[in-house]
């Protein structure tokens, strides 16, 4: 049982509650008088019906279609398996999550931080969501951490990349989770396979977003480049602005340059549009293209794409994921409801839903009752679950942040297929590719990956 | 000297695509006196429309020559359908209000039109990138350059000086530029104002699609497309000088330019180089390079 204050106001909230159980006259005063103090009070007796589950992704605007919706088909294809008790094991065991339905709104991530400020109150004080999972832009995510704890809801990010959120932004997370690995895994991944390919490369041309995301990403793989290969060269490093579309000059530059290799960290519309651009003016002939969020267009841009780049899913998704029973079932199941493949984001979105539904039964299951909040969340922190991409643990940021293992491989295009498909496929144990607890991303690689266990 | 060359190549074939993309805007406001935010959306209709159509017609195995033919044709529909009808069922009932009345209107058209895109295109990525491959690349100075790019050049120059031809030695034109000049005089003079700001509102409305078509063969178009080119736009326009045809062609010249620079010199600073170049001329001349100074009437 959980009441709680914010301002002095009373926020009254489901905390994977029941209804009001009012029980004599005595009992209907002592609510009153706890109202009156500005604390909401919850029963305990009868089974509740529903968890509410608030998600919130892209449904409009540039990074709707690449991230946003696929993470809603994704959401909604598991939350209805989940409830029609129809997912493979190790998920077959209770409907729902721990018997109880999933009560289930999505809520459009446009607009920016502020507006997504306003939005989660309006979820937590106006929708008394139980928990809310969402958030693909990083900027979001780092507005959202501070207030998320302040609110108190449990909140789990299931895909913004930047690791700065528990690096730098919420040191101290009770409420907040993040499902997903944050790009200092991808950079790794992708720069170790960068180098085993072409080992004797000796200048990178990089273009990335200027924004948390872009400036992240090339942050962390120049830095292991530096590390893993000093006497590579970084000729033009571009950081055009986000949407930006055009990229002509950009790419003249890298002509000029005429670098070993193209890197980027570009996503959706502004990924297409450059490699359009950079495919018309040769700009990737005889030259190692490495995409490290290529993996949502390499279906669209198929026949663009050139053979031979290298290509990372941020996570072991999509055509990375382990050949398993949880991953043949959502790979089809995903295909048969909205006729095209599952990318990442379908994937990260599955990963935190069954977080939550692990925790809480775990925490049901010691509890022998419905476990408060707290209760769950000790349950998640530091927590193992199997999702349609593997194993993922919650190592770092006090058992908040997920680590993953990592795929990473070459983009090939089959002619008589008419498909594309990855090849050289190389996998990275979770804890090769990412920082041990307590230590920055940026710190480690800078440390040569002190305590990396890569084999 | 290969990067001073880049520098110039790159720099016009922006300022280039700058030109086409803000020339409606500029067109509207001098005889309307409207900024239209909408503008925009223009811009993204024109640019589903060729990526829809250009997919349409490769599809159909139709020839691959007379796919730049839609370009014109999507700008030319998007003008005369969206663009008339909202001139004639929403914006007359607001003239002679406040511009900032007119922004307001335009802004909740762009918004709607927005939502209008995602019904009828949904939010998924369209490219067809056919029309700008086909062109292939030309070598100059050793770096290859696509030749759809080039030709963005000269489709803006011959759209400056149709519009010089036009505002200048047309008919209808020189009735455009009395009424920029001066909208009550006209009306006294006998020139009938509804019919020009209809045409006016259509031909920007047109524009803009043409700058939406222009653009669709070299990028994917997503939801959202048209809400960056209306930022742009508009500061280029406001460079050169709200309502001055010459000072977007100026503007856009002298933004493209710089922009150039700056990704071949100084790449950490392309986020914002387009709004210092405004703010500078903004400085030295507040009402831009091209506009003149307000007459105050008595």
């Amino acid at each position: 049982m959980i009441g709680k204050t914010i301002g002095g106001k009373a926020i009254a909230k489901f905390n994977f509650g029941r209804g009001f159980c009012l029980k004599g006259l005595a009992l209907t005063q002592a609510l009153l008088a706890l109202l009156l103090l500005g604390r909401a009070a919850y029963c305990q007796g009868d089974q509740p019906k529903s968890i509410k589950i608030s998600f919130v992704t892209f449904l409009s605007g540039p990074a709707a279609g690449p991230f946003g919706v696929p993470a809603r088909n994704g959401a909604e294809l598991v939350v209805k398996a989940l409830n029609e008790g129809t997912m493979p094991a190790p998920y077959n065991g209770s409907k729902g999550i721990g018997g109880r339905q999933i009560e289930w709104k999505f809520f459009d991530e446009a607009g920016g931080p502020q507006q997504q400020v306003a939005q989660y109150r309006q979820l937590v004080e106006r929708e008394h969501s139980d928990v809310i999972i969402g958030y693909i832009s990083s900027g979001d995510c780092k507005a959202l951490a501070p207030v998320a704890e302040e609110l108190k809801t449990l909140t789990i990010y299931f895909d913004c990349g930047t690791p700065v959120i528990f690096e730098d932004v919420d040191l101290n997370p009770h409420y907040v989770f993040r499902t997903g690995p944050h790009i200092a895994m991808d950079e790794v991944a992708v720069g170790r396979y960068t180098l085993a390919v072409a080992p004797n490369l000796k200048t990178i041309a990089a273009i990335n977003q200027n924004y948390d995301y872009g400036q992240e990403a090339w942050k962390l793989f120049s830095a292991v480049m530096e590390t893993l290969k000093p006497e590579v060269k970084f000729p033009v490093v571009q950081f055009p602005k986000l949407f930006a579309g055009q990229y002509g000059a950009d790419i003249s530059a890298m002509l000029t340059a005429q670098p070993d290799v193209v890197f980027s960290s570009f996503w959706g519309g502004d990924l297409e549009a450059f490699i359009l651009q950079g495919n018309a003016r040769g700009l990737f002939k005889n030259r190692l293209l490495v995409l490290s969020a290529g993996e949502p267009a390499m279906y669209r841009l198929a026949t663009q794409i050139p053979d031979g780049t290298i290509m990372c899913a941020r996570g072991p998704h999509g055509v990375f994921a382990p050949s398993n029973e949880l991953n043949r079932w959502f790979r089809k199941a995903y295909h048969d409801t909205y006729g095209i493949w599952p990318v990442y984001a379908s994937y990260k979105i599955a990963m935190a839903i069954l977080g939550v539904k692990t925790a809480y039964e775990k925490a049901a299951s010691a509890a022998g009752r419905t476990p408060t909040t707290d209760e769950i969340i000790n349950a998640l922190a530091f927590s193992k679950w199997e999702t349609p991409s593997g194993e993922v643990e919650l190592a770092l940021a006090n058992g908040h942040q997920a680590i993953q293992a990592n795929a990473v491989g070459r983009f090939k295009y089959d002619p008589q297929k008419k498909e594309p498909e990855i090849v050289d496929i190389k996998y990275y144990p979770a804890r090769c590719v990412n920082p041990p607890p307590g230590v920055k991303s940026i710190d480690w690689i800078k440390s040569g990956f002190k305590g990396a266990q890569c084999d | 000297m290969l990067t001073v060359l880049s520098i110039v190549l790159d720099g016009l074939v922006y300022s280039s695509w700058l030109f086409i993309v803000s020339v409606g805007l500029t067109l509207v406001y001098g005889v309307m006196r409207i900024v239209n935010v909408a503008h925009g959306s223009f811009y993204a209709l024109g640019a589903y429309l060729m990526a829809s159509a250009a997919g349409y017609y490769f599809a159909r195995g139709l020839p691959p020559a007379g796919v730049y033919v839609l370009i014109p044709l999507a700008a030319a529909l998007i003008g005369l359908s969206v663009g008339l009808t909202l001139e004639r069922g929403l914006l007359r009932f607001f003239y002679g209000r406040k511009e900032i009345v007119l922004v307001l209107v335009t802004y909740a058209v762009f918004l709607i039109l927005e939502d209008v895109i995602k019904l009828v295109w949904g939010v998924d990525p369209y490219y067809a990138a056919d029309p700008y491959r086909l062109l292939g690349t030309v070598d100059i100075g050793g770096l290859p350059y696509a030749v759809y790019d080039l030709c963005l050049i000269g489709a803006a120059g011959a759209l400056g000086a149709l519009l010089w031809w036009g505002l200048n030695r047309a008919r209808l034109g020189r009735l455009l530029v009395a009424v920029i000049h001066d909208r009550e005089m006209s009306v006294a003079m006998g020139v009938n104002v509804t019919p020009i700001f209809a045409a006016t509102f259509v031909l920007g409305a047109a524009l803009g699609a043409l700058g939406g078509a222009l653009t669709a063969p070299e990028i994917s178009v997503v939801p959202g497309v048209g809400a960056e080119v209306i930022v742009l736009a508009f500061a280029v326009v406001v460079t050169g000088g709200l309502g001055s045809i010459a000072g977007a062609g100026l503007g856009a010249l002298i933004v493209g330019l710089a922009r150039a620079a700056v990704i071949h010199l100084v790449p950490s600073i392309e986020l914002f180089v387009v709004y210092v170049v405004m703010a500078a001329v903004l400085a030295l001349r507040p009402q831009g390079l091209f506009a003149a100074a307000a007459v105050r009437k008595i």
